[in-house]
């Protein structure tokens, strides 16, 4: 399949479904009109298994090869992590693209999925901020290393939890915590 | 740089981390043999100001302030598209005269946006008459803008459900002033951007995307469209108005005939682009003038607002395509006062990755006008340290941008 056999979003959560059955819930279809035409603004979201989510990226990049991934949100609730990740496919013509979410639910006991970076080199950023912010541990990343949070920053403290492993405290009290384990901090030499 | 010889072959340079009073902190480290680069990577974050977190503290009208902080030239994208998602969750329907308003704003934006771009790109390349002409263009721009929203910058335009200002016919005049004073200043304009020698020997095949890797590697805006990527959300997924008006993708062939992925092509995008805007905020203008007056919000009472939006439950995305790319904000509201999750994705996000094949293979002296190229906070450039046998040597972002200057002068001769 490709570009030139476009499916419609119901199609598109059908071809899922089949794919995948059972590994793929909570499928929806969100037709929003927008402008004073009321074109449709067409979200797809699907529930993913996390042992699926490799797979469901490859499958949808047999709807589009070109499919785009535009970033993946996450938070916390209850006992456990949800990323969504956000995709789009169809774009380059005009009013066609429809954008896709797939939500993956990773237990906190156990907070890891795959990596997508293989598939798409563009999701690295992504996915390791989801790793720092959120405590995630994505396997096979490229580069396992922090990008925004600075390499002094406590581990074990992520700052879009919610839980008691929230990062709370270094937001409110910065004078008073010592955040900068002396081990942690690679040695430099001085500037000339 | 020192005369003693070194066993290795390469060294490494690092780009960054930048100002922190800038907007985006980025470090690159490169891999340099002699002046050209072997290989680069990147670091970021080095001024994370936890703008999420903190919106995760406020209530929703409230977060359209701080988002509208996130960035000084894309002040109107982020809280609007954080806006459009807020909308999708709470079913708002938003007044029809209010989404021409709309594009007006972001059109105006994006002018405003590639020509500080374009004046910079003129300053990297040491062609600073260029970057005053240019920012004189700019300044009509941000005039209107003021004109428009009573703020040169920090706009405070956007609300859920509409905006906060009307454009009235009184105000036609000045607008028309101003875009014809605009459309007199692109053809000069263009004609130093895509005619003139100097720019001409810096820009073509320096930092060239291919298609290929700006889709591998998710490159947003004029950097995927100048690669050949026709992606563009106010086409691709039209919101506003954006769907009754006329208008197409801008990539680098429908002036040249040809995709090259290199700094000219991206050059050529924006300035396509900002004739672009210009044709669209007169479409739109015309189309209000010819409206009768009527709702410019969906809910003009805050605290009602505020109220329906404490019980909304789900989420929901808004997608913007900012003067440098996708711009995106998920959102999720759980039936409290404040959203239980906020994601916000600027472009650039995406266009750092890109930036690593663009550099492979050119020279130190390149690397700020192909930085420059792609749009970003130019602040990564303040300060470059050498690091050579173990032994760090700073190099200001004056120095570099010396020897970018130093290419240009070298070319010429």
């Amino acid at each position: 399949m490709s570009r030139d056999q476009k499916l419609s979003p119901e199609e598109i959560v059908d071809s899922f479904k089949k794919e995948f059955a059972k590994k793929v819930t909570d499928t929806k279809v969100e037709r929003h009109p927008i402008g004073p035409k009321k074109n449709e603004m067409i979200h797809i979201w699907m529930t993913v298994d996390r042992s699926s989510y490799r797979d469901v990226v490859k499958h949808l990049m047999t709807l589009d090869e070109e499919a785009h991934f535009a970033v993946s949100s996450g938070y916390d609730i209850e006992n456990r992590i949800e990323i969504i990740n956000h995709f789009s496919i169809y774009f380059g013509e005009r009013g066609e693209e429809i954008s896709i979410n797939f939500k993956v639910a990773l237990p906190k006991s156990d907070p890891t999925m795959d990596s997508i970076c293989d598939l798409i080199p563009g999701a690295l950023i992504s996915e390791q901020e989801k790793q720092e912010m959120l405590g995630i541990k994505v396997n096979n990343i490229p580069k396992d290393m922090r990008v925004f949070i600075s390499d002094d920053f406590p581990e074990d403290m992520y700052p879009w939890r919610k839980d008691e492993m929230n990062a709370d405290k270094m937001g409110r009290n910065l004078h008073e915590h010592d955040k900068i384990p002396a081990a942690k901090i690679p040695e430099k030499e001085d500037d000339e | 740089m020192s005369a003693e010889t070194t066993e290795k072959s390469t060294y490494k340079i690092p780009i960054g981390p930048i100002h922190p009073a800038l907007k985006e902190p980025v470090m690159f480290e490169f891999e340099v043999d002699g002046e050209r680069i072997v290989d680069a990577d990147v670091y970021l974050g080095h001024v994370h100001r936890t703008i999420e977190w903190t919106g995760m503290r406020r209530n929703p009208v409230q977060v359209l302030y701080l988002a509208e902080r996130i960035c000084g030239i894309c002040s109107y994208c982020h809280p609007m598209s954080f806006a459009l998602a807020v909308e999708r969750i709470a079913g708002i329907k938003v007044p029809e005269r209010a989404e021409y308003l709309r594009v007006v704003q972001a059109e105006l934006e994006r002018i405003c946006s590639h020509t500080l771009w374009a004046g910079v790109a003129a300053h990297e390349i040491g062609f600073d008459s260029v970057l005053f002409l240019t920012w004189q263009v700019r300044e009509k721009g941000l005039d209107l803008t003021e004109y428009l929203t009573g703020n040169r910058i920090t706009k405070a335009i956007t609300q859920i459900g509409g905006v906060r200002r009307d454009i009235t016919k009184d105000m036609v005049p000045k607008i028309e002033e101003t875009l014809s004073f605009l459309k007199d200043n692109f053809g000069k304009l263009k004609k130093i951007f895509l005619d003139d020698k100097t720019f001409k020997m810096r820009s073509q095949g320096t930092g060239i995307l291919t298609k290929k890797d700006a889709l591998e590697l998710c490159a947003v805006g004029p950097t995927a469209r100048a690669s050949g990527v026709k992606k563009d959300v106010r086409v691709d997924q039209p919101y506003f108005a954006f769907g009754e008006l006329d208008f197409d993708y801008v990539t680098p062939d429908v002036l040249t005939g040809e995709v090259n992925g290199d700094v000219y092509d991206r050059i050529i995008v924006r300035l396509l682009e900002v004739k672009q805007s210009i044709d669209l905020i007169e479409q739109c203008v015309d189309v209000l003038s010819g409206m009768p007056e009527g709702d410019i919000v969906a809910e003009p009472k805050i605290a009602k607002l505020l109220n329906q939006l404490k019980k909304v439950d789900g989420d929901g995305i808004g997608r913007m395509e900012a003067p440098r790319g996708e711009v995106i904000h998920y959102v999720k509201m759980d039936g409290h006062e404040h959203p239980y999750s906020w994601k916000v994705r600027a472009p650039t996000y995406n266009n750092i990755l890109p930036w690593i094949p663009m550099l492979r293979g050119e020279q130190i002296a390149d690397i700020p006008i192909v930085a420059a190229s792609t749009d970003p906070c130019m602040s990564c450039t303040n300060r470059v340290g050498i690091v050579h046998n173990g032994k760090r040597k700073m190099f200001t972002g004056e120095q570099l941008h010396e020897l970018s200057v130093e290419k240009t002068r070298r070319l010429m001769q």
